[in-house]
């Protein structure tokens, strides 16, 4: 098992050389801008080696749909989303028969004068009639990083599919035969747990529940995401927000939330948070007028105060 | 048996087998997981180990705790008497049997009358007498009456579409006729748009004073939830307990004897205001309550500040499709919602049913489903 699995890394473009531990996954998404504590870098490592889908769950905003992101631009590989919704079904997920273009042929044939009904049937049912929806398009790039956002939103049926797709990486399309992967995409599965997603998919997965980072984290997270804020900026909208998130909000901020305030604050050219500046600009973070009211009662100039003394 | 890096297998499974003692669902291919993932780790090393048993024993958050617990006894060799202490509260004894309605005086004469009432239309008197003035006879037909129930939510539009006689033209199979007969346009297909059921979230109070309706209203959610993959179910009390999981039982009595054992807080106070926010932070604001009909099943009675309450059931109102509240009490003769709670929710209340009788689940059934 072991030896199998570091000869397909072999071929691939980023493979083993520099993912061979949890650290070196860990260094290698810190030169992509993320910032990954042990969890998360053991499971992704993990998930790499012994090619199994990673589940992450966790808040909005902790960063779950980011790690797509950068695994796949760490292994120079191209990200296929899948964008999970209600009644999500096949025709979405995998692939559809291009009616209009069939038809065209059809009409170009007769047009033609060809007669042979079997041979036009056998032509209008090959690959080149068939759309590739994200599922068989992963399947048919490799590598590739398959992102499957929001798993909770479909419906659970759609869940057995996906089990069905995730254990084989083989698509069976009636008219043509079996698609196979020459090898399994990398995959990321999300979910926000809206629902509780059904254990058999979880089962094959290696699952990850994401937190929401420490103090010290959230700052170099902000500085790496947004060089051209200062430390002490950084500083002080993180101790801001990791105080609302321990406020009782409707909707806590997240680490984006963070990024989008601070990145608000930055096109403002704010350079120290004032009390009223974060009045003004509360809206990139905070998202309900219930959650506002909250924060206009904390008091912020302590805050930040507190956060500066501890440097 | 602590840790030891010669043998992680055995290390692994009896690991597993200590999860197993908490309380966590830890099965064989689990712990194939967690093997092949150390397999790739350093088993010397105690973080590695933390995180692989982590990632491949773990399916849930609340799952975390209970495995920090077990697996730092576990690798400082304190195994064997961690299994005692860190068991999981959710795995009481089952005997704890249903608060049924407390047989009181009346019992003996309820059943004189009930035995002078001719057989067939004893379904039909069952159907509007109270609940919780029955008898364990008339109960048990009245559960079987009960298992019979169905609840689907008020339709609503859904994204996708469904073939049909007419309507929109559906490109996609009038195409594939076409292709069908060599080219020749032959008739048209057409589609309209499907409709489905509602998510319905119910929310029984199983508080003190509710202890006479909370076995047949548990019945009634029961019947609503099986089978339906959209049906929710709660518990409130002092907890706010999931139950749409032991509901899932084909059986009522089973159902009934896992949801005996699930819920933590039979018959005690009635914090209802911080359990629907308990409810809408957790689940309802993420998804559940959006779009659902959500029913509250309680008498109103709420022990704390009855704004809070007010508070969150506005919140619920702007979530929900629908809020209905169906009160056991109010079809008692002078009844006036003058309890706290209740006077505090019902501005937030689309509809406001009774909640005591066959007859008024009957009715209740229609509401949700957006018949009356």
């Amino acid at each position: 098992m072991a030896d199998d699995a570091t000869s397909t890394n072999q071929h691939h473009p980023a493979g083993a050389p520099d993912l061979g531990s949890p650290a070196a996954v860990r260094s290698r998404l810190a030169e992509h801008d993320y910032l990954a504590d042990t969890g998360l870098s053991t499971a992704i490592f993990l998930a790499l080696r012994t090619q199994r889908p990673l589940f992450l769950e966790g808040e909005a905003g902790v960063g779950k749909t980011a790690v797509a992101h950068t695994l796949a631009s760490v292994l120079d590989a191209p990200l296929v989303r899948l964008q999970c919704y209600e009644g999500i079904d096949a025709s979405q997920a995998l692939y559809d028969w291009d009616f209009p273009r069939q038809l065209l042929h059809l009409r170009a044939a007769e047009a033609g004068g060809i007669r042979d009904a079997d041979a036009i049937e056998a032509e209008l049912y090959t690959r080149r009639f068939l759309i590739a929806r994200p599922l068989l398009q992963a399947l048919e790039t490799s590598p590739c990083v398959l992102l499957i956002d929001e798993v909770d939103r479909a419906d659970d049926e759609f869940e057995a599919f996906l089990l069905e797709i995730l254990s084989e990486f083989t698509v069976t399309v009636p008219e043509i035969g079996t698609l196979r992967a020459t090898e399994p995409p990398v995959v990321i599965i999300t979910s926000n747990r809206t629902r509780e997603v059904h254990d058999a998919l979880k089962r094959r997965c290696y699952y990850h529940w994401l937190e929401h980072p420490d103090f010290e984290r959230e700052v170099a997270i902000v500085r790496a995401r947004l060089p051209e804020i200062s430390e002490r900026l950084a500083r002080e909208i993180t101790a801001v927000t990791q105080a609302l998130r321990s406020a009782d909000l409707l909707k806590p901020p997240g680490v984006a939330e963070t990024i989008d305030w601070a990145r608000a604050l930055a096109a403002l050219d704010v350079h120290d948070l004032e009390p009223d500046v974060v009045m003004a600009t509360m809206g990139a973070a905070l998202k309900y007028r219930e959650d506002q009211d909250r924060a206009r009662r904390l008091d912020v100039g302590q805050l930040v105060r507190q956060a500066l003394a501890e440097v | 048996m602590p840790w030891t890096a010669a043998d992680p297998v055995s290390g692994a499974v009896a690991l597993a087998a200590a999860l197993r003692g908490a309380g966590m669902p830890v099965g064989p291919d689990r712990v194939q997981r967690f093997v092949e993932a150390l397999d790739h780790l350093d088993v010397r090393d105690r973080t590695d180990v933390y995180w692989a048993g982590r990632t491949t024993l773990c399916a849930h958050p609340e799952h975390i705790t209970p495995y920090d617990a077990v697996f730092a006894a576990f690798f400082d060799g304190r195994v064997a008497d961690m299994r005692r202490t860190e068991r999981m509260p959710a795995r009481r004894s089952v005997a704890v049997a249903l608060p049924s309605s407390a047989p009181d005086a009346d019992q003996s004469r309820d059943e004189e009358q009930s035995a002078l009432v001719a057989n067939a239309s004893s379904v039909e008197v069952l159907r509007r007498r109270d609940v919780a003035s029955l008898s364990p006879g008339e109960r048990a037909e009245l559960d079987r009456l009960l298992a019979r129930f169905a609840m689907p939510g008020a339709q609503r539009r859904t994204r996708r579409w469904q073939p049909d006689r007419v309507g929109a033209i559906d490109r996609g199979r009038t195409v594939r006729a076409l292709l069908r007969s060599g080219g020749e346009l032959a008739d048209l297909r057409h589609r309209s748009v499907r409709h489905r059921p509602r998510r319905v979230v119910l929310l029984v109070d199983v508080s003190g004073s509710m202890t006479p309706y909370a076995d047949a209203l548990l019945r009634f959610a029961h019947a609503a939830a099986r089978g339906r993959q959209s049906t929710e179910v709660f518990s409130i009390g002092t907890r706010l307990t999931r139950l749409t999981r032991e509901l899932h039982h084909r059986d009522a009595d089973t159902a009934m004897a896992a949801v005996a054992a699930a819920v933590p807080d039979w018959s005690g106070g009635t914090r209802l205001g911080a359990q629907i926010k308990a409810f809408l932070d957790r689940w309802g604001q993420r998804g559940m309550a959006r779009g659902a009909v959500v029913v509250v099943m309680s008498d109103g009675w709420e022990r704390d500040d009855p704004q809070l309450l007010g508070e969150q059931m506005a919140r619920l109102q702007r979530l929900a499709h629908r809020v209905v509240w169906a009160n056991p009490r109010r079809a008692r003769p002078g009844f006036e919602p003058l309890v706290g709670g209740l006077v505090a929710a019902l501005p937030y209340v689309d509809s406001f049913v009774d909640g005591h009788s066959l007859e008024a689940y009957e009715h209740l059934a229609d509401v949700v489903a957006g018949r009356r």
